[in-house]
């Protein structure tokens, strides 16, 4: 609740610093939090970095919140530039630098994002002429549709996120489907077991190659069979395949599971069992 | 009058009912006809494959000249490929068809690292030439095998939607013509399956270690409790299940799993039994709210390391996923990285607990090493990186190649346009091992309402 007010109030403090020309007796770190930003970190703290390294020319990628690669390069240049030390942390020197050299138009960045517009924010230029407005959608079934609700619904957050190498979100997406299709009964950890299946014979040579292939493998999963894969999944589903993706395996590599209630094929009570999780024994 | 009426109405329903269900049933069958056609393209395709496989194998045995020799083992590599593709559409999953699968990813991989490989410098040696002879023959017995079976699917108008309906219903698999067709296949194959695929031929998958490396004594049931206690720490009245591995797995070890009602959390531990190392451990709870900083977590997860005594290792990547942060750490000696010791650290970022540890690459890969010296130096592997990528950082490095061999290697993490990439140079050869592009965050794509 704290934290919430303080971010108010912070956000109209930038607004305010915004509006009054930038004076030398405001040099303060006053808009960051005081944690340490490293790579990886998604937020707000993000968005301000690499509006202000953008606003000094280090950063050419898009703002979207999310510390990458190209936030990381920018900002060990600047470090290396300003005569910081250069480990591409962003930590309480290097923050004060920032806000010492640079400026960030906090209520402005916020609205570009909020409304989806795609812009930049390098100084010495107009801010209002570094925007340009979403493309429109194509149009809906229906006609006459209000910009009212959605304006309310799009928050202005981070516009990007982690993903693992190598799946996209839309993979992960596919997976949580597979996932809550066959085990959303199940523990947390039969869930994340399930999709480490998936990975794992993604993984085999005797097995297709990709995460669509494993799952869409004629008669491979039941939920695909009967379209239970279509159910949308909830968080927790998400959540196991982003564990089972980052590399947790509860299974001990197996390659199939089934559940010993409701299997029909002899064949697969001959596999070698490795263990049980929930409801459903693993096996090699 | 009444009865006219109702007459009419009755009529006129059961001709309604009929008309709609025959169109029901002819909409079914154009599905059912769909399905089948997909089933059968994919098996023919896939004897046409193998058709085409052994032929390029006996002219690869008949080429001389190098110049001709790689293109064809990349073809057969194509060509293992797509066959490997079209099995993966049959309904086959629960039909024995594992050591075909196996046999064409291994000429896949025999004929990828021929082909590659600079054969005027590394020519065929006879053991590999031997090896491709015999892989003629087999696939010869295999096309015939599988052409037997497409024979008899077109004489007979055998369907492919029996075969599903008949692994569905489980048992009565055993008498299905197609089913039995490649069992036939299945066999032929496991009687040649002692292939001698050459030196340097590891195996089609990352060789199952089994933890090979650990030392330690047995440890009980009750110990592998007391560690899973001192991770999770449970309240009182926590359940605590322990369980040993099934008889299947290759290696041994307990399954720990506890379940604490009071703050509603669940925790999940692997250990081996072998000196009770945690091979993972999962806490499955909510984290709401984001409270510490990515890096605030990051220390925490080196301080877990250091109190489990996990030593020499470098923290490689962070992430934050939701309220959560996964740290990867790499094994590290004499200031050489050791990616395959690799181990996960996930962080709840509310309160800074860990909520999962992942350290199986690590059990199984992790030993005193003879760390070579590099036989070039950084400048020279420099010279052989794409002059356009801009070189921010180099080090020294043990990757895991194609083959999955260890190999040291210099690695130079560089820009290129907008991306980075990780480029890893032979020490030893100076040939370009792996060129990694490392991921962009990716942009969520909202509904576009």
């Amino acid at each position: 609740m704290k934290f919430k007010l303080l971010i108010k109030l912070l956000a109209v403090f930038v607004m305010v610093m915004a509006i009054i020309p930038y004076s030398s007796n405001g040099q303060r770190a006053a808009a960051f939090s005081d944690q340490v930003i490293q790579q990886g970190a998604v937020g707000d703290d993000v968005i301000e970095l690499q509006s202000r390294l953008q606003y000094l020319g280090f950063y050419n990628g898009k703002i979207d919140g999310v510390f990458g690669w190209g936030t990381y390069w920018a900002l060990r240049n600047f470090q290396y530039e300003f005569g910081l030390k250069v480990d591409g942390l962003a930590g309480e020197e290097t923050k004060n630098k920032l806000v010492k050299a640079s400026k960030y138009n906090k209520s402005h960045v916020k609205e570009q994002i909020r409304k989806g517009n795609k812009f930049t924010h390098y100084g010495g230029t107009d801010l209002n002429k570094q925007t340009a407005p979403k493309p429109k959608a194509p149009a809906q079934g229906q006609a006459g549709n209000q910009p009212a609700p959605q304006q309310g619904a799009a928050p202005d957050k981070v516009t990007a996120a982690n993903t693992p190498n190598g799946f996209s979100q839309n993979d992960i997406q596919l997976m949580a489907n597979a996932v809550y299709g066959e085990a959303r009964g199940e523990p947390y950890i039969g869930q994340v077991a399930v999709a480490a299946v998936i990975l794992n014979r993604v993984e085999s040579a005797t097995f297709p190659n990709t995460v669509s292939g494993v799952i869409f493998e004629p008669l491979a999963f039941t939920a695909v069979a009967d379209g239970q894969i279509w159910l949308t999944p909830n968080e927790t589903a998400r959540k196991a395949v982003l564990d089972a993706i980052n590399g947790w395996d509860p299974t001990g590599e197996a390659m199939y599971y089934f559940n010993p209630d409701t299997a029909t094929s002899a064949w697969i009570w001959g596999r070698p069992q490795i263990k049980k999780i929930g409801k459903h024994i693993f096996c090699k | 009058m009444l009865r006219g009426i109702l007459i009419a109405v009755l009529t006129i329903g059961i001709a309604g009912t009929a008309i709609w269900g025959y169109q029901e049933h002819r909409e079914k069958n154009a599905i059912l006809q769909n399905a089948e056609n997909n089933y059968q393209r994919a098996f023919h395709d896939l004897t046409f494959q193998v058709d085409l496989l052994n032929d390029k194998i006996g002219t690869v045995l008949a080429m001389n000249s190098r110049s001709s020799l790689s293109p064809g083992l990349a073809e057969v590599w194509k060509i293992t490929s797509q066959a490997h593709n079209d099995v993966g559409q049959l309904p086959l999953t629960l039909v024995p068809f594992n050591k075909t699968e196996e046999f064409l990813a291994n000429i896949g991989n025999f004929s990828y690292k021929a082909a590659v490989r600079d054969l005027d410098k590394e020519p065929l040696t006879d053991e590999e030439y031997n090896t491709l002879k015999k892989l003629y023959k087999e696939s010869a017995k295999i096309q015939n095998d599988l052409r037997e079976v497409q024979h008899m699917v077109l004489d007979n108008h055998l369907t492919w939607m029996d075969v599903e309906l008949a692994l569905a219903s489980g048992d009565k698999a055993a008498d299905n013509t197609i089913i039995n067709g490649f069992k036939t296949v299945e066999k032929t194959v496991e009687s040649y399956s002692e292939t001698e695929f050459g030196p340097g031929m590891v195996g089609i998958q990352k060789s199952d270690e089994n933890f090979q490396y650990l030392k330690g004594r047995e440890i009980t049931e009750s110990k592998a409790e007391e560690i899973a206690r001192k991770w999770a720490s449970p309240g009182k009245g926590a359940e605590v299940k322990v369980t040993g591995n099934g008889e299947g797995s290759d290696f041994g070890f307990f399954s720990v799993a506890i379940e604490d009602n009071r703050n509603n959390t669940q925790s999940s531990m692997d250990i081996t039994k072998k000196g009770g190392y945690p091979i993972w451990y999962i806490v499955s709870r909510d984290v709401d709210q984001q409270k510490i900083s990515l890096n605030d977590a990051s220390n925490k997860a080196i301080a877990f390391l250091k109190q489990n005594q996990f030593e020499n290792l470098d923290l490689f990547e962070s992430a934050q996923y939701d309220n959560m942060g996964v740290f990867t750490f790499v094994g590290t000696q004499n200031e050489t990285r050791i990616y395959p010791d690799a181990i996960r650290v996930k962080v709840a970022l509310d309160n800074g607990d860990i909520i999962g540890f992942s350290a199986e690459d690590y059990l199984k890969s992790h030993h005193v090493r003879e760390v070579p010296q590099p036989k070039i130096t950084a400048e020279e592997a420099k010279k052989k990186v794409n002059t356009n990528v801009n070189i921010m950082e180099e080090r020294t490095a043990v990757i895991l190649n194609d083959l999955n061999e260890e190999v040291l290697c210099h690695e130079f993490t560089g820009v290129l346009d907008e991306d980075t990439y990780r480029i890893y140079i032979n020490a030893d050869s100076g040939l370009e091992e792996k060129v990694e592009k490392l991921n962009n965050a990716e942009p969520i794509y909202e509904d576009a309402v």
